[in-house]
């Protein structure tokens, strides 16, 4: 193997450390950077130090998969390298810009395996830059890796299974959940009855978590439309309505998402080709069953090429370093192979259903106020969006970008990207695909000016 | 099925360029089409840096941009926004003798071309400009530059041509042009065909083919200035900042952002998108952490990269053609071109409603490149060159 | 009162900080979004509105949580650990 570069793999969360696994079992030693001070990803994610909680009360049902994914990875050490706190800022002809220690190396990679995860899809809401509003997964870190409570009394609001989850995790750490505001009508569950034959553990665990919280009071609310939050200097309460009605409850802390988003920006600098997918609404690099990208050499696993959850991150993960291996001309077990595919088919046809069930809310670009702020970064608002839209006569995303600065903060458009396409298609009276895609730019974050260029060492060898 | 349009006016290139000559030739009473193969104002014009600078420029190109510098300030009533046009002015600094000895030559010889330099010292640099760092020996200024949003400003022509009632066609690529009797015969985009009495091509860095389709080819070439981005600052820049002999450009805008430029980035497959190099844009923040103490802790939250056309002798070609009656060139602008655009729209309706301009273009005509004509004489462009030209780093 | 309710790892080792010259203390295992949001309101204020902010994803996507340090270093709150004797300020914007 000798005068090949080492193949890279980006993220160490369910999908990184299998394909790392895959490519090991071959003789392959790849490079694994993530962001994160140890394995896990976010929804495995381990806290900086243990505490008096068991595996179980941190990740419930799924801790044996987490203590497998954890005591798997340590078992690799030694046989790939394995760079924490490690940020890949640029990607460009086989070459990776990487922060790490404080400065940037440059690493030359053959095979490179995008396992980037997802963040939480928002729309913006009034309210939702207040101190006590947290994304679902910020309010799941919170109490799992930190052991806090966003607040001593959370409202849940936004949809996906990750809400119900999360509710249900704070309840069982004794934290007072005043209630659960799902955006989609109690209609839309029944859907989930059809994903029994798919995937019915997980139903199964839905329908108990529910049942759980009903029965220990918390109000669990259908098709709430017009979500505020309260509040002058942080959550006070949230205001919503149902039909007619005018709700409010106090609280002083808020949880929101609406299902998951893919992590893409490293796709975008890889040069894949992206996609239109309807179930996501979203942009998603192109990839065929194995993860394999319209780059030869450059594959996709787990969340970041489409949300499916963590189980399909594991399976995708072996399943693209299968395909890397298969492409070196290495052993690939083909077998294995074809049931990966077969379960991460199910797995998908499974999503299908939970998308039903959790529908997006498609009408919120129409409902938003022009005052609420849509950029949370640059703080810009629906209204100075509309009308830099109108002024400019612009009906294309990075247009739009360029004339109200959406997207062009810190985040580089990840938490307000999808709002500002939602918002440019309704003021345009075109689909959400028409409009376009935001296109990525290094540094996907931020990196200080007085970073220094690491001078390049030897590559290590296979 | 196909649409047709007959109108006085063809223009290729919804640049800076092609938009503010598309404005002023509508304020003349002329059917315009502005033709675009992407968006207006999402090339070179609004992706380049954002420097409105007249410092620097060679003697023959002043003429030119003392008349754009007369339409900057009045960005809002022309296209209804200002542009966040900001009258800074713009300080060139001298890292050593040598340096500030090219300053003053500069300054000598641009005297009397309406630029007001002043020359500033170590001192007066510390007095002044505190922020800069202590190793820059002097600096000259010019009171009247400052920068501008190049995003908004060349969007805004073209939007401000539509309301004017420019046929504006964006994503309309011109398939093929030739002459067609006293006039031009465009195609353009899927089904498009245009009738025109006059044509100009201000199509930057696509430029060259047109040219040369009609027998006048020109050694266009691309460069890919590259751009750094903070977060956004308290203010420290209270000026636009360039060097002589290059390495960084740098200015703040108001919310607070600093803008730094310096190196080249890259072209991606396909060659109308670009990207700075990691390197480079760390070579440019490393520099920028150094000339400016007070920006040591600050973040790098975006870059940027645009395609712009350059010509060897760093001047554009601007003016009729010499084969064909009716078309007229302007492009080649060599990461120059932001400042005296608007200035150029003017010279270009002019040219297109009289057959002359009252502002001295004769040095970019296109016939300096043709083969009989003598090769450009080393003018001085290339050492007093806009900062945006530094490819080169000195340290 | 502050944002953030402890309810594990409130017997770990005491890490001393201070947060705008108070002097404060976080948790063995906090991150520095923690530490500060278990005593406090907010992380900073937005550069343009000044409104508070104390962070969203803690994940490290968003960037709501840069704050800085006295002597001008920035952090990211949710993804940096708590270090002793950092003197954290929340006030004003960044220079």
């Amino acid at each position: 193997m000798s005068g090949r570069a080492q193949p890279l793999i980006i993220g160490a969360g369910p999908a990184g450390i299998r394909a790392a696994e895959a490519l090991v079992e071959a003789g392959l030693r790849p490079l694994v950077v993530d962001e994160a001070p140890a394995c896990g990803g976010q929804i495995y994610r381990q806290r900086l130090v243990p505490d008096e909680r068991s595996s179980v009360a941190l990740y419930g049902s799924e801790a044996p998969k987490a203590e497998r994914l954890h005591r798997d990875f340590a078992a690799l050490a030694g046989k790939l390298d394995y760079w924490p706190q490690a940020l890949l800022w640029n990607l460009r002809d086989g070459k990776a810009d990487i922060a790490v220690g404080g400065a940037s190396r440059q690493v030359a990679y053959d095979g490179l395996v995008l396992a980037t995860g997802a963040t939480d899809r928002v729309l913006p809401i009034p309210g939702w830059t207040l101190p006590g509003v947290f994304t679902l997964g910020g309010a799941q870190i919170a109490l799992k890796a930190q052991g806090c409570a966003i607040g001593s009394r959370v409202v849940f609001v936004g949809s996906g299974p990750l809400l119900y989850l999360v509710a249900w995790q704070y309840m069982k750490a004794g934290v007072s959940v005043a209630a659960v505001l799902d955006t989609a009508p109690f209609s839309a569950k029944f859907n989930l009855l059809r994903g029994l034959a798919l995937e019915p553990a997980v139903i199964l665990r839905g329908m108990r978590m529910t049942a759980e919280l009903r029965l220990k009071g918390v109000a669990l609310r259908y098709g709430v439309r017009d979500v505020r939050i309260e509040g002058e200097e942080r959550v006070g309460g949230i205001a919503w309505r149902e039909d007619i009605r005018e709700m409010h409850l106090a609280c002083d802390g808020v949880g929101y998402g609406l299902a998951l988003r893919p992590e893409t920006q490293l796709a975008d600098l890889a040069g894949c080709r992206f996609r239109f997918d309807a179930r996501d609404r979203a942009w998603l690099p192109e990839c065929d069953a194995a993860g394999r990208t319209s780059v030869p050499g450059v594959y996709l696993a787990g969340d970041g090429a489409g949300i499916a959850g963590a189980d399909a991150a594991e399976l995708a993960g072996e399943r693209a370093g299968l395909a890397l291996r298969q492409d070196r001309g290495l052993p690939h077990a083909p077998e294995r192979a074809a049931a990966i595919e077969r379960s991460l088919a199910r797995i998908g046809r499974f999503r299908d259903v939970l998308e039903l069930a959790f529908p997006f809310p498609a009408h919120w670009a129409r409902d938003m106020a022009d005052e609420t702020l849509v950029c949370r970064c640059e703080e810009i608002s629906a209204g100075e969006i509309r009308r830099a839209a109108a002024h400019f006569g612009t009906g294309e995303i990075n247009r739009l970008k360029a004339v109200s600065r959406i997207g062009m903060g810190r985040c580089q458009g990840r938490i307000c990207g999808s709002a500002a396409a939602e918002l440019l298609a309704a003021e345009t009276g075109r689909s959400v695909d028409a409009v376009g895609r935001l296109r990525s730019q290094a540094p996907i974050k931020p990196i200080p000016l007085t970073m220094a260029l690491a001078q390049p060492q030897a590559e290590a060898a296979e | 099925m196909s649409r047709h349009l007959d109108i006085d006016v063809a223009i290729i290139g919804g640049g800076l360029v092609g938009s503010s000559a598309a404005l002023a030739l509508r304020g003349m009473g002329f059917s315009v089409a502005l033709l675009d193969k992407g968006y207006c104002g999402a090339q070179a014009s609004g992706v380049n840096y954002g420097g409105v600078r007249r410092q620097g420029r060679p003697p023959e190109q002043l003429p030119l941009s003392q008349r754009a510098h007369a339409v900057w300030p009045r960005l809002k009533a022309l296209i209804g926004i200002d542009g966040e046009f900001l009258r800074s002015g713009h300080l060139k600094l001298a890292r050593d003798e040598a340096d500030m000895a090219a300053l003053e030559a500069y300054r000598r010889s641009v005297a009397g071309l309406g630029l007001d330099l002043e020359l500033i010292g170590h001192n007066g640099l510390r007095e002044r400009f505190g922020w800069i760092g202590d190793n820059i020996v002097g600096a000259s200024f010019c009171a009247g530059d400052g920068h501008a949003n190049p995003r908004l400003v060349s969007t805004g022509f073209a939007a401000a041509a539509r309301r004017a009632g420019v046929h504006v066609l964006e994503n309309t690529a011109v398939q093929a042009i030739a002459r067609n009797g006293p006039g031009f015969a465009l195609e353009a985009g899927d089904d498009l065909r245009l009738s025109a009495r006059q044509v100009i091509n201000s199509a930057g860095a696509w430029a060259g083919a047109f040219a040369e389709t009609f027998g006048e080819p020109v050694p266009l070439s691309r460069i890919y200035p590259s751009m750094v981005v903070t977060e956004p600052l308290d203010p420290v820049m209270t000026v636009n900042i360039g060097m002589e002999g290059g390495g960084i450009y740098a200015r703040q805008v108001e919310r607070g952002n600093c803008v730094v430029g310096g190196e080249r980035g890259l072209p991606l497959d396909d060659p109308d998108f670009s990207r700075p190099r990691g390197e480079g844009a760390l070579a440019i923040m490393n520099r920028t952490a150094e000339l400016f103490p007070a920006l040591r802790h600050a973040h790098a939250i975006r870059f940027w990269s645009g395609t712009e056309g350059a010509m060897p002798d760093r001047n554009p070609v601007i003016g009729p053609s010499l084969t064909t009656p009716g078309l007229i060139h302007a492009f080649g602008f060599t990461g120059a071109g932001f400042q005296i655009a608007p200035g150029v729209g003017e010279v270009l309706a002019e040219l297109i409603r009289d057959g002359a301009s009252t502002t001295p273009i004769e040095a970019f005509s296109i016939g300096r490149f043709s083969t009989s004509a003598r090769t450009h004489p080393g003018s001085g462009a290339g050492q007093n060159a806009e900062p945006q030209h530094a490819g080169e780093s000195r340290s | 009162m502050p944002l953030l309710h402890r309810i594990a790892r409130r017997d770990h080792e005491a890490i001393a900080f201070t947060l705008d010259g108070h002097a404060c203390q976080g948790r063995a295992g906090d991150t520095v979004l923690t530490a500060i949001l278990a005593q406090a309101e907010k992380l900073r204020f937005s550069e343009f509105s000044a409104s508070p902010r104390a962070g969203f994803c803690q994940m490290g996507a968003c960037q709501d949580c840069w704050v800085v340090l006295e002597s001008g270093e920035r952090l990211r709150a949710c993804s940096t650990a708590l270090g002793a004797g950092m003197r954290i300020a929340t006030k004003g914007r960044a220079a």
